[in-house]
């Protein structure tokens, strides 16, 4: 995408051209405004990082942006990981994101497989079979009964399960193994391979970087989804990081952390902001490397059959 | 592929072409079985995930009673639909869903297109790169963390409302703007704004580099400058992409996301935030009338799907821009 750019921008002027005043005034006000956007993106988290950092007293009397930490203190970072809970957040939110993206993978590659071969004469009803999923479901409350009456009600199974197959990642994924040769196939076949070796030693190492952007969408979505963990856990022992987080960020209630031990109100307007990076920095922090295959996915997903 | 059939089992009289689509599926499944049974567990999730919840959702002609075996509920037709729209909150999350979705398409929709403009003029490669990185990245923070972090900004001294006090466009002493039913939208559609719209522009920036150069060097032959190039060329170029977003976009305008809605809203705010799929959350999951939230949920995906058709025929018949 960036090389096309460049591409189309050279034939569009380049450096050689040169712009009249009314084009270098846009040039400026463009930068600058694209600068203000960013800033508008990037503050927010910056806020909460250094409101983190903060001692909670000096930071109820801050008025303002916040452009460092007012004071330093580490507080509400010992008292995140001094609670039980949020370890036990991370085990089951790590369960859901390694288990669950590991089932969504080879589910969606064993579906797209499947209806990416143009030789089975059953492959174009089964992709609408899956296909009519994507504009109809039973709703939220049909699944929530399926889900009890599975006996996976109050088990993190609950969280992978009924999402194992996105079917719009499992377009994504045939559109990739359409593409590939078949006179690849016809050789292993040849070489005697039955359709699992095909699966496993052709299509997939030869659609990697569809794969690396699943991974990705599969991932994230389980590490940040709450929702059905809402609906399905009742344990508090089981609550993924996402739910503990709710508790603490939206119903304001930081003592379900502690219990009477600690001084609350001292640290308690840190401590949300501590509760925010310790769950969110795994995905930021990995995120400037991951993004290519991020931008990728979305260009994928956008073409057409 | 023609060729004659090398599997073992089959008698035929018949070349596989002139088989009945039963028949060939026969021949498909004895020939490649282990095909077959590595579709056998995405089938099984698809029924048992997918399907059976279908199923399912004929609680909502019925009078249901947890615990009882479904088929013996009694039957009740369209009682349940009918109840919706004799409820008192029908108007209310009807409207709702309306005004919130159609604000976040007039607002919302356009940015990552301007967005996408703005960043196709920027001749520095470093910089481009450095403001899509920037801008990318709230689409992957989780709505929680993004709804505790519009809790903290529009409490009573967060940042955003002490800025807008500063500005006298908000008098002084408020409560947190979230408490106010006439902030409401406001803070759910721009905030949506920051989340969506550099991810949004993804599929823009895409189709930007997709209009051919020859345009362009025509256009400035016929002595075009840039703000007349994008008019006419660029524009131009994208808008396919731009219809076939805007057809996926309106496709769910009765289909307002409840996740960011149960996290921001509150008893004050039900009045403007309550919406179709909240109502379902709490009339099902808060009061257990699962029968009739069945029902106000089927209506809406029902509602959803005959929208979504006929804006893919309305496009169909204005170009070619269809989903299918």
């Amino acid at each position: 995408m960036m090389h096309d750019k460049g591409v189309k921008k050279s034939a569009r002027g380049g450096n050689s051209i040169r712009y009249s005043t009314g084009e270098n005034v846009f040039n400026v006000i463009n930068i600058l405004l694209l600068f203000a956007i960013s800033l508008c993106m990037l503050y927010p988290m910056m806020h909460v990082i250094f409101s983190s950092l903060s001692r909670g007293a000096l930071l109820m009397k801050h008025k303002g942006l916040l452009w460092k930490p007012e004071g330093f203190s580490l507080a509400a970072y010992k008292a995140v990981f001094r609670t039980p809970i949020i370890p036990l957040g991370y085990r089951n939110t790590l369960f859901v994101v390694i288990v669950g993206t590991a089932l969504n993978i080879v589910m969606t590659s064993l579906g797209a497989f499947f209806v990416s071969r143009r030789d089975q004469t059953v492959s174009k009803y089964v992709m609408v079979f899956f296909l009519f999923t994507m504009f109809f479901s039973g709703g939220m409350i049909p699944a929530y009964l399926n889900v009890k009456s599975l006996g996976l009600y109050n088990s993190l199974w609950a969280l992978v399960l009924p999402g194992l197959i996105s079917t719009y990642n499992l377009i994504i994924l045939r559109t990739a193994f359409q593409a590939i040769p078949e006179s690849l196939e016809e050789s292993a076949k040849l070489d005697g391979a039955n359709h699992f070796q095909i699966l496993t030693r052709i299509y997939l190492p030869l659609a990697g970087t569809v794969l690396a952007v699943l991974v990705l969408y599969y991932g994230v979505a389980h590490w940040n989804s709450w929702f059905s963990a809402m609906l399905y856990i009742q344990d508090r022992k089981l609550y993924p990081l996402q739910l503990i987080m709710r508790e603490v960020l939206i119903s304001n209630d930081v003592s379900q952390m502690y219990g009477a031990a600690v001084d609350v109100d001292m640290i308690a307007p840190t401590v949300q902001f501590a509760v925010i990076v310790s769950t969110t920095l795994p995905i930021l922090f990995i995120y400037p490397f991951l993004q290519k295959y991020f931008v990728k996915g979305v260009l994928i997903g956008s073409v057409k059959e | 592929m023609n060729q004659a059939i090398t599997g073992k089992p089959q008698r035929l009289s018949l070349p596989y072409d002139k088989l009945s689509t039963p028949r060939r599926i026969a021949v498909d499944i004895a020939r490649s079985p282990a095909l077959y049974i590595m579709l056998l567990p995405v089938l099984a999730y698809y029924v048992l995930f997918c399907y059976k919840p279908m199923y399912g959702a004929m609680i909502a002609f019925m009078d249901f009673v947890p615990g009882k075996p479904l088929l013996s509920n009694e039957w009740v037709a369209f009682d349940n639909f009918l109840r919706f729209f004799h409820d008192r909150n029908f108007k209310r999350v009807i409207t709702n869903t309306l005004r919130i979705s159609i604000t976040q398409i007039i607002c919302g929709f356009p940015m990552p297109i301007i967005f996408a403009l703005l960043l196709n003029e920027v001749r520095s490669r470093k910089y481009l790169r450095a403001v899509q990185t920037l801008s990318y990245m709230p689409h992957f923070i989780s709505l929680v963390v993004i709804c505790g972090m519009i809790r903290q900004f529009v409490n009573s001294d967060g940042v955003i409302t002490q800025a807008l006090t500063a500005l006298k466009i908000l008098p002084s002493r408020m409560l947190s703007l979230l408490t106010y039913p006439r902030y409401f939208l406001s803070v759910y559609t721009i905030s949506g704004i920051w989340q969506g719209m550099g991810y949004g522009s993804i599929i823009y920036l895409a189709a930007l580099t997709s209009v051919s150069p020859d345009l362009y060097e025509a256009a400035k032959i016929d002595g075009a400058g840039r703000w007349k190039q994008t008019i006419h060329v660029t524009i131009p170029g994208i808008l396919p992409t731009i219809v076939i977003m805007f057809i996926l976009r309106m496709g769910s305008v009765l289909d307002v996301g409840y996740e960011k809605i149960l996290l921001l809203y509150n008893s004050q705010t039900y009045s403007v935030a309550d919406v179709i799929s909240t109502f379902v959350y709490r009339m099902g999951l808060q009061q257990f009338d699962f029968s009739f939230s069945t029902a106000v949920g089927l209506f809406n995906s029902v509602i959803n799907v005959i929208i979504l058709v006929s804006f893919n025929t309305i496009s169909s018949k204005l170009n070619q821009n269809t989903l299918w």
